[in-house]
C-alpha cells in the first residue's frame, strides 16, 4: 500500500492554473523525484503536500488519510518530515539544540517550564547527528556551520519524529556538484534503511537519475509522465518538454 | 442630532483632519523608505508650532507658516545626515531608540527657548472672520485648511507619480533591497525624504497655531496619532494616510459632536485595533516585501558560566547588606531600581528571545498597580492578598490582548501593543469613580510589619531577584526554548510540530504577569498611583533600559535599569534640563554601542580571551 496518494490535485492563482488534475503515489521506502522545467508546479504540489497551501480540488492521502485542511504543524504530527530547499534552522541555538527541539516537540514536551531544554534528550540527538555525520559537529552554532552541513541537520531534524514521509524541496540546492551526490547518497540509505517514503524535487539530473526509485515529470501544471528512470528517459513528451522539439 | 449641526462636526472633522495628515504622510514617507520609526516625528510638529508662533509676531502669520516648515525641513536634514546615516544598519529598535532620544533634546531644547508656558498663535489675518453655514458660524481659516489637505495631497500624489524622485521613493518604498541593488542612490533619497517629511510636520505644526496655542505636549501625543494613522492606512501609502487621517479625524469630531467626547482619548485605538485584526497591512498597505537571506544573526543563549552565577549570587548578598550601611534615600531608590529591573527583565524575556517588539508593556506594569490599588483601596483587601493578586489582574489583560497581537507581526504588532496600552491607560483616566480617573488613588499603604523603608525593601529584594532568577530559569526550560526557536525560524518551528501563535500567545501572557508583579511592588512602594503609572512614556523607559543594556544579553536589563533609574534620578535633581542630557546620553551610546552595554563589554572580554 503507498504511504502518500495524491490525487486529481487541482490549484490555480487568479487564472493561473499552477497545478492541474495531478495524481500519483509513493511507497514506504521508495524514492519519489519530481521534476520539471521552472514554473511547471513542483513548487506549489510541494507547499499543497505539507500544508502551505490549501488544494481547490483533489485529495491529499497519508496512510489513508486526508491531509486536506491541516496545518503543517499536524502534517508533521501524523509522521510527515520535511527539508527546506533554503535551510531554515534555529540560528541562535547549537547544531544538537536544533535536533532536540524536534525531539522535544515530538515528545510533547514543549510547555515544560522547569526542566532543562538541553539536557532533555541528548542521547537521541547525538544519535540523530551521528546518522547524518553531524555527531562531531554538535555544540557548534547554527549560524556558522557550512550550507551543506545545514542540510545534513536539516535532515536529522526531519528524522527525529520518526517519519514514514520524508519532503524534501531540492534538498541539493546551493550545494557543490561533489556533496550533492553525497547527501542523497545518505538520504536514500536512510530513507530505505528505515522504510521511509521519500518525495524530493530536484534540479541536477544526475542526481535524478542516481538515486530515484521512480520519477514523476511536470510541466505546465499537468503530469505529463511517470515511471522508473529508463522510461522517463525514453518518454516523447519528458524529451520534449526538456529538450524542446528539436529532440 | 439636526442636520446642520451634523454638517458642523463633518466640517469639523475635516478641517482636523487635513493638519494631522500632514504630519502621517511625512511619517509614512520616512518609513516607507528608510524603515524607521520616527518616534521624533511630533517634535518636528512641535518645532513647527512653536517657530511660526515666534516669527508671526515679526514678520505675520502668513510668512512665518512657510519659513517654519522651511526651518524644521533644515533642521531635519541636519538630524538626518548627522544622526540617522550612522545607524541605518542597526536593529530597527535602535533606530526607533534613537529618535526618541532626539524627542527628550527636542523638548528640553523648546523649553530653554521659549518657556513652559503654552503661547497662543495668532488669527489668521484675512481669515479672521467666521462665514455661516446652515445656520452655524464656521471659522473661515478651517475652510482653507480643508482645502488645503487634499491640496497637499494632490501635490505629493503628483511629485510620487510624475518626478524621477517620485519613482525612486516609490520603489525604495516597495522594496529597498531591490532599489539599491539597482544602484538607486540611497544617501541623497534618504536625505531628501526625511527632509520633505520634516517639512510637512513643520507645515502641519504652524498651520494649527490659530486654532491651538504651541505647548510642550503636544510631541507625543502629535506622534502617537500619526502612528495610528499610518498604520490604519497602510505603512508607505500616501492616500491610505489621507483616508486614515480623515476616518479618525470624523471619528473624533462625531465624538464630540454627539456628547462623548471622554471616547475621543480612546477611539482612534479601538478603530486601529480592529482594522488590524481584519486587514493585517492597514487599508492601504500590501503585505511587506521581508528582508532576504538569513536575518540577523542571533548570539546563542548559552547558561550562564559559574562565574556568572557567583557574580550574581555576590550581587545578590550585596543588596542584601546594603541597609546595615545606607538608610532612607538610597533604600527608595534601589527599591525603585528593583521594581524597574523586573519591569525591563519581563519585557526583555518578550522582546528578545520571544521576539515580540511590544511598546506596551506599561500596560501591565500599570495593570499591577492598579490591581493592587483597586484591591486595597475598593475592596478593602489586606496589602498581601492585594500583591499576590494583582499581578494575575495584568497577566490575564496580557492573555486578552496578547491573543489579538501574535495574529501580526513586525511593526504592525509593535503598534498594535501600543494600541492596547493606550486603550487601558484610558479607561483608566477616565473613570473617575473606579480608578480615580487622572488623580489616580492615593493611600496605599504597606502592611504595618513592612512599612519601615527596611521592610520594604527587603521585601522588594527578594519578590524581584526571586521573580528575575525564575524568568531566566524559564528562559532554558523547553517552553523558553520553543520561544527563541519560533523567533529564529517561524517556518521550521512550524514545521517541526509547534504551534508559534500559542507559543507566543503564553509567552505574552507570562511576561505580562512578571511586569504585574513590578507594578504592585510600585503602588505600594509609592503610597499612589496615577494613570501616569501606565503612561507611553513608561512603556519607552522600558524599551530604554532594555536595548540600553543590551536586548542580545541575559542580565543587561538588569544593569540598563540600574543605569537609567539612577541617571534620571540624579538628572532629575540637580539638572534644569535633565530630559535634554539624557537624550543626548541615549544618542552617545546608540552611536557608540550598537550592541547595548552589556553586549559592548561582553564582546571586549570575548576578544581578551581569544
Amino acid at each position: 500500500m503507498s504511504v502518500l496518494a495524491v490525487k486529481n490535485l487541482s490549484k490555480a492563482f487568479g487564472g493561473v492554473q499552477a497545478v492541474r488534475d495531478v495524481s500519483f503515489a509513493v511507497a514506504a521506502g521508495e524514492l519519489l523525484a519530481m521534476i520539471g522545467p521552472n514554473g511547471a508546479g513542483k513548487t506549489t504540489c510541494f507547499d499543497l503536500l505539507n500544508g502551505q497551501l490549501a488544494p481547490d480540488a483533489g485529495e491529499i492521502e497519508f496512510e489513508g488519510r486526508s491531509l486536506r485542511g491541516l496545518a503543517p504543524r499536524e502534517i508533521w504530527r501524523l509522521g510527515v518530515g520535511r527539508t527546506f530547499q533554503i535551510t531554515a534552522t534555529f540560528g541562535s541555538m547549537t547544531v544538537r539544540e536544533n535536533v532536540q527541539m524536534a525531539l522535544l516537540s515530538h515528545h510533547r514536551r514543549l510547555s515544560s517550564l522547569f526542566s532543562l531544554a538541553a539536557k532533555r534528550y541528548r542521547g537521541e540527538a547525538d544519535a540523530l547527528l551521528a546518522r547524518v555525520g553531524m555527531r562531531d559537529q554538535a555544540e557548534r552554532p547554527c549560524a556558522v556551520l557550512a550550507y551543506g552541513d545545514l542540510k545534513r541537520v536539516e535532515l536529522a531534524i526531519a528524522l527525529a519524529n520518526q517519519p514514514r514521509l520524508l519532503l524534501m524541496d531540492e534538498p541539493t540546492a546551493g550545494m557543490a556538484p561533489g556533496e550533492r551526490g553525497e547527501l542523497m547518497q545518505l538520504a536514500a540509505d536512510l530513507a530505505r534503511g528505515s522504510k521511509i517514503a521519500v518525495l524530493f524535487t530536484e534540479h541536477d539530473m544526475d542526481v535524478v537519475f542516481t538515486h530515484a526509485d521512480r520519477i514523476v515529470v511536470l510541466s505546465g501544471g499537468e503530469l505529463i509522465a511517470q515511471g522508473s528512470p529508463q522510461e522517463v528517459r525514453a518518454h516523447a513528451a519528458v524529451r520534449e518538454v526538456y529538450l524542446g522539439s528539436y529532440a | 442630532m439636526t442636520y446642520s449641526s451634523i454638517l458642523i462636526q463633518f466640517l469639523n472633522g475635516l478641517a482636523s483632519a487635513s493638519s494631522l495628515f500632514l504630519v502621517a504622510a511625512g511619517l509614512s514617507l520616512i518609513f516607507g523608505v528608510t524603515r524607521i520609526v520616527n518616534f521624533a516625528h511630533g517634535s518636528l510638529y512641535m518645532l513647527g508650532m512653536y517657530v511660526a508662533v515666534g516669527l508671526a509676531g515679526q514678520i505675520g502669520f502668513w510668512w512665518s507658516v512657510p519659513l517654519a516648515a522651511l526651518a524644521v525641513a533644515g533642521f531635519g536634514a541636519l538630524v538626518e545626515a548627522l544622526l540617522l546615516r550612522r545607524i541605518y544598519g542597526a536593529p530597527e529598535l535602535l533606530q526607533a531608540l534613537a529618535t526618541f532620544a532626539l524627542v527628550l533634546v527636542v523638548k528640553d531644547y523648546t523649553l530653554w527657548q521659549w518657556g513652559p508656558e503654552d503661547i497662543l498663535g495668532p488669527r489668521a489675518p484675512g481669515l479672521d472672520g467666521a462665514v455661516t453655514i446652515a445656520g452655524n458660524r464656521f471659522p473661515e481659516y478651517d475652510l482653507f485648511l480643508i482645502a488645503f489637505g487634499p491640496l497637499v495631497l494632490a501635490a505629493l500624489w503628483l511629485l510620487l507619480k510624475r518626478t524621477r524622485w517620485g519613482t525612486l521613493v516609490r520603489a525604495a518604498t516597495q522594496d529597498r533591497e531591490m532599489a539599491s541593488a539597482l544602484g538607486v542612490n540611497q544617501r541623497w533619497l534618504f536625505t531628501s525624504v526625511f527632509t520633505l517629511g520634516a517639512c510637512l510636520a513643520g507645515l502641519g505644526g504652524a498651520l494649527q497655531i490659530p486654532r491651538e496655542p504651541a505647548t510642550l505636549l503636544i510631541d507625543l501625543s502629535v506622534v502617537v496619532d500619526a502612528f495610528v494613522v499610518v498604520v490604519i492606512g497602510g505603512l508607505g501609502s500616501i492616500p491610505g494616510a489621507f483616508v486614515a487621517a480623515f476616518l479618525i479625524a470624523e471619528i473624533k469630531a462625531f465624538c464630540i459632536g454627539l456628547g462623548y467626547s471622554t471616547l475621543t482619548l480612546v477611539i482612534e485605538f479601538i478603530v486601529m485595533a480592529v482594522v488590524l485584526v481584519i486587514r493585517p497591512w492597514g487599508l492601504f498597505g500590501r503585505k511587506p516585501v521581508l528582508p532576504r537571506g538569513p536575518g540577523a544573526i542571533e548570539r546563542p543563549l548559552t547558561p550562564p558560566s559559574r562565574t556568572v552565577i557567583a557574580a550574581l549570587v555576590a550581587v545578590t548578598a550585596a543588596l542584601a547588606l546594603l541597609p546595615l550601611a545606607y538608610g532612607g534615600y538610597t533604600l527608595v531608590l534601589m527599591v525603585d531600581i528593583l521594581i524597574f529591573a523586573l519591569f525591563a527583565v519581563s519585557l526583555h524575556f518578550i522582546m528578545g528571545p520571544g521576539g515580540l517588539h511590544s511598546f506596551g508593556h506599561a500596560a501591565y506594569f500599570g495593570l499591577g498597580a492598579y490591581g493592587a490599588g483597586l484591591l486595597a483601596v475598593r475592596a478593602g483587601a489586606p496589602m498581601e492578598v492585594s500583591l499576590a493578586f494583582a499581578p494575575l489582574l495584568a497577566g490575564l489583560g496580557a492573555l486578552v490582548f496578547g491573543w489579538f497581537c501574535v495574529r501580526l507581526s513586525g511593526v504592525y504588532l509593535t503598534m498594535l501593543t501600543l494600541a492596547f496600552a493606550q486603550i487601558i491607560w484610558s479607561i483608566v483616566f477616565q473613570w473617575d469613580d473606579f480608578t480615580g480617573g487622572s488623580n489616580g488613588i492615593v493611600g496605599l499603604w504597606p502592611a504595618p510589619w513592612l512599612a519601615s523603608k527596611t521592610a520594604y525593601y527587603y521585601l522588594t529584594l527578594v519578590s524581584c531577584v526571586a521573580a528575575i532568577a525564575l524568568l531566566w530559569r524559564v528562559l532554558y526550560s523547553p517552553f523558553g526554548y520553543a520561544l527563541r526557536a519560533a523567533r529564529d525560524s517561524p517556518t521550521r518551528a512550524d514545521a517541526i510540530g509547534m504551534d508559534v501563535r500559542q507559543l507566543q500567545w503564553a509567552g505574552f501572557a507570562v511576561a505580562g504577569l512578571f511586569a504585574g508583579i513590578a507594578g504592585a511592588l510600585y503602588a505600594f512602594s509609592k503610597g499612589s498611583i496615577s494613570p501616569e503609572t501606565m503612561a507611553v512614556s513608561r512603556s519607552v523607559d522600558g524599551l530604554v533600559i532594555v536595548l540600553l543594556g543590551g536586548i542580545q544579553t541575559l542580565t543587561g536589563p538588569v544593569w540598563g535599569a540600574a543605569l537609567f533609574t539612577w541617571l534620571q534620578d540624579t538628572m532629575a535633581r540637580n539638572i534644569d534640563y535633565w530630559r535634554a542630557v539624557i537624550g543626548a546620553v541615549i544618542l552617545l551610546l546608540v552611536l557608540a554601542f550598537p550592541q547595548g552595554i552589556t553586549g559592548f563589554v561582553a564582546e571586549r572580554l570575548e576578544q581578551r580571551r581569544t
